[in-house]
């Protein structure tokens, strides 16, 4: 395999609240190669947006990566000083957010936000900024993107600002870009739209992207491969391919099998039962042991990642497709 | 823009008609001012051509409109007690109100929001919380107590600076000022801090306020995934988002202290507008009183206009509200 450009190892960051720890990332590690698309899937509160806010060292009080290595084109991002980080932030690895209302501040034009993100990396003359800016906004797909950059965020329509946020996100080519859910708070046609613009883009740029959703059906038919996340631990990561023909956690299989494409026509979808455990009280084992058919005695103790070929899971009791697994 | 403006002066317009008559009103309900002026020991001919002359014979409405009348060309009346132009007599004093107020009142927004800012982005550390345990003390002590404390402290005990008056003033444009001279700017310091004390803790409260709320959006998190420096988010991206609230309790402070800093003013005998019109109430100046209290209507609603037009400049949907 080709050497990663980034590489997460052991992952686990922990927010120490009031109430007790919260264990939202728990030894979470994998590969991404240059312009490779990982989907990074799971139910809301499962740890995927924590997991993207720790590879930018974005974690505010009272989290904090308790331990664990994120190495980005060689460089282990966990240990190095805030201006250090920063300099990397938006250069070398950028990250675009859910909800596209919420990230722009909507008190300065479009042009003067996307300047003031050139700015924090590198000197360019106002007008060459300017161009950059012009330029980005034409590739995303803004129509008049000159004119545009002098339009306030309140101009924009919920698609236009998301795609204002890529562009900002786009500005200096990084190497890896985290997307967080940005085309859940927009209407269908335009998911798709920005989905597959984002895609081309990334593939033209050489950006790899870690693609973050909790809709297994979007993010199959973008990432080349995938990890599915829940309760802060990546249950079953492999090539998309092979997960969606051949789960092996329990987890995974029952996500597949209420996508809407496998139900029969007529039938409800069929549902995991039970609901996502509180990540502050979980108890020692399995976390997914309460929800699931398969559970023994064994699931007491949490399973570590069992690797095969270029797959793994965290199960005692693995599906098969094919063979189904004796107990 | 255009629109939003003439919009906003109509409003002005009438409120300031309603206040006028609420005032007058008001004023003319208390007391009986020729009881005041003229000694008891008059004649009732010297009694009645007095009130002749003050024009108090004359039904509360035609009184009214006769002072709606003078006031539109300029004319506010003259005072009973002083009988000059109670224009002239306010804005004798007006000066010494405003060098006042308005250093106090800038220094504690300027002061307050850099230390409410700071609370607010660091909560935790024991610089921060020093700033609020200052700020709850700047809301719980009265006004009228930390300015005995300030004059028994360093006028008395220490003596470093005087315990009342303006000192050494300066002529500019016909008018004095105590702020040019290094003796009248002494003057200034205990009252200013006295004014200042309670608008610095407002201020401290509500720029940390604004600043938790803010630092935890997705705006300040998009903003650091960009790499922008914190000093560039706090400068560019915090403070503007925190401005809204703060410049409406400033433009209110700064009118609310201009019409009443009465208590400071006469702590630190400082000849300002204040004084002037707890006398005038004492012997029931009437046409001082309305002047004033119009004067005061007319200040707010001017300051009022003036924070909508900044609201416009700096937030542009709230343009583009106002010219739809
Ligand atoms: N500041 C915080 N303090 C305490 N707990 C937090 C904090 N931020 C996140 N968490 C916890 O971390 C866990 C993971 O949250 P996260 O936002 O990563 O979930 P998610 O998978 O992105 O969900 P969603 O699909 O809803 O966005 C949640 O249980 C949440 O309660
Ligand atoms: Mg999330």
């Amino acid at each position: 395999m080709r050497e990663p450009i980034l590489s997460v190892s052991d992952l686990t960051t922990h927010f120490f609240t009031r109430a007790g720890v919260v264990k939202a990332v728990d030894g979470v590690s994998f590969d991404l190669a240059k312009g490779e698309i990982m989907g990074l899937v799971g139910e809301s509160g499962s740890g995927k947006t924590v997991t993207g806010f720790s590879l930018l060292g974005l974690v505010d009080a009272p989290g904090r990566i308790v331990k664990g290595s994120v190495k980005l084109n060689g460089t282990e991002l966990t240990t190095l000083s805030d201006p250090e980080l920063r300099a990397r932030r938006g250069h070398e690895i950028s990250m675009i957010f859910q909800d596209p209302i919420a990230t722009l501040n909507p008190m300065l034009t479009i042009g003067q936000q996307m300047r003031m993100a050139i700015d924090a990396h590198e000197w360019l003359s106002k007008r060459a900024a300017d161009a950059r800016a012009a330029e980005l906004l034409t590739q995303v797909g803004i129509p008049s993107a000159a004119a545009r950059l002098r339009g306030y965020p309140h101009e924009f329509s919920g698609g236009m600002r998301q795609r204002v946020a890529i562009a900002i996100a786009l500005l200096h080519r990084p190497a890896v870009i985290v997307a967080d859910e940005p085309t859940t708070a927009l209407d269908v046609s335009i998911q798709a739209q920005i989905l597959f613009q984002m895609r081309d883009l990334a593939a033209e740029m050489g950006t790899a992207m870690v693609w973050i959703s909790h809709d297994l059906a979007v993010v199959s038919s973008l990432a080349s491969k995938l990890a599915v996340m829940y309760a802060g631990r990546v249950v079953e990561q492999g090539p998309t391919a092979t997960l969606l023909r051949d789960p092996r956690h329990p987890y995974t299989a029952g996500l597949i099998s209420s996508l809407p494409a496998m139900s029969q026509p007529g039938m409800p979808l069929s549902q995991i039962p039970g609901t996502t455990p509180s990540l502050l009280s979980l108890p020692p084992g399995c976390p997914f042991a309460p929800r699931c058919d398969r559970a023994t005695k064994a699931c007491g103790t949490a399973p570590e990642m069992t690797m095969e070929d270029n797959r793994g899971w965290r199960c005692f009791h693995p599906v098969s497709a094919f063979k189904e697994a004796t107990v | 823009m255009l629109g939003f403006i003439i919009q906003r002066f109509l409003q002005a317009v009438a409120v300031m008609a309603v206040m006028s008559v609420i005032v007058f009103c008001g004023v003319y309900a208390i007391g009986n001012p020729i009881d005041i002026v003229i000694p008891p020991e008059a004649t009732q001919d010297i009694r009645e051509e007095a009130i002749r002359r003050l024009g108090l014979d004359r039904p509360l409405y035609e009184q009214y409109f006769i002072f709606m009348g003078n006031l539109l060309q300029g004319d506010l009346g003259r005072s009973f007690v002083y009988n000059i132009p109670v224009l002239e007599l306010i804005g004798g004093r007006l000066p010494a109100t405003l060098e006042l107020v308005l250093i106090s009142v800038i220094s504690a927004a300027v002061l307050g929001v850099s230390l409410g800012i700071y609370a607010g982005y660091r909560p935790d550390s024991w610089v921060s919380k020093t700033i609020m345990a200052i700020s709850v003390l700047g809301f719980s002590v009265p006004s009228f107590w930390v300015g005995l404390i300030l004059i028994l402290f360093f006028a008395v005990n220490l003596g470093w600076l005087p315990a009342g008056g303006r000192g050494e003033t300066v002529e500019i444009w016909g008018v004095a000022w105590s702020f040019p001279t290094l003796n009248g700017l002494s003057h200034i310091v205990l009252p200013a801090v006295n004014l200042a004390l309670f608008k610095l803790a407002m201020m401290i409260r509500l720029a940390r306020a604004g600043t938790r709320e803010i630092m935890l959006t997705d705006t300040i998190k998009f903003a650091r995934a960009a790499g922008l420096a914190e000093g560039t988010i706090l400068r560019r991206h915090l403070l503007k988002l925190i401005s809204i609230p703060i410049i409406t309790v400033f433009g209110l402070e700064l009118g609310s202290t201009l019409a009443f800093a009465v208590v400071t003013e006469t702590i630190f005998s400082w000849p300002g507008v204040g004084k002037l019109i707890i006398d005038s109430i004492g012997v029931l100046d009437r046409p001082v009183m309305v002047a004033y209290l119009i004067l005061v209507a007319f200040l707010f609603v001017t300051i009022n206009f003036v924070i909508d037009l900044v609201f416009a400049m700096i937030d542009p949907r709230l343009r583009q509200g106002a010219t739809a």
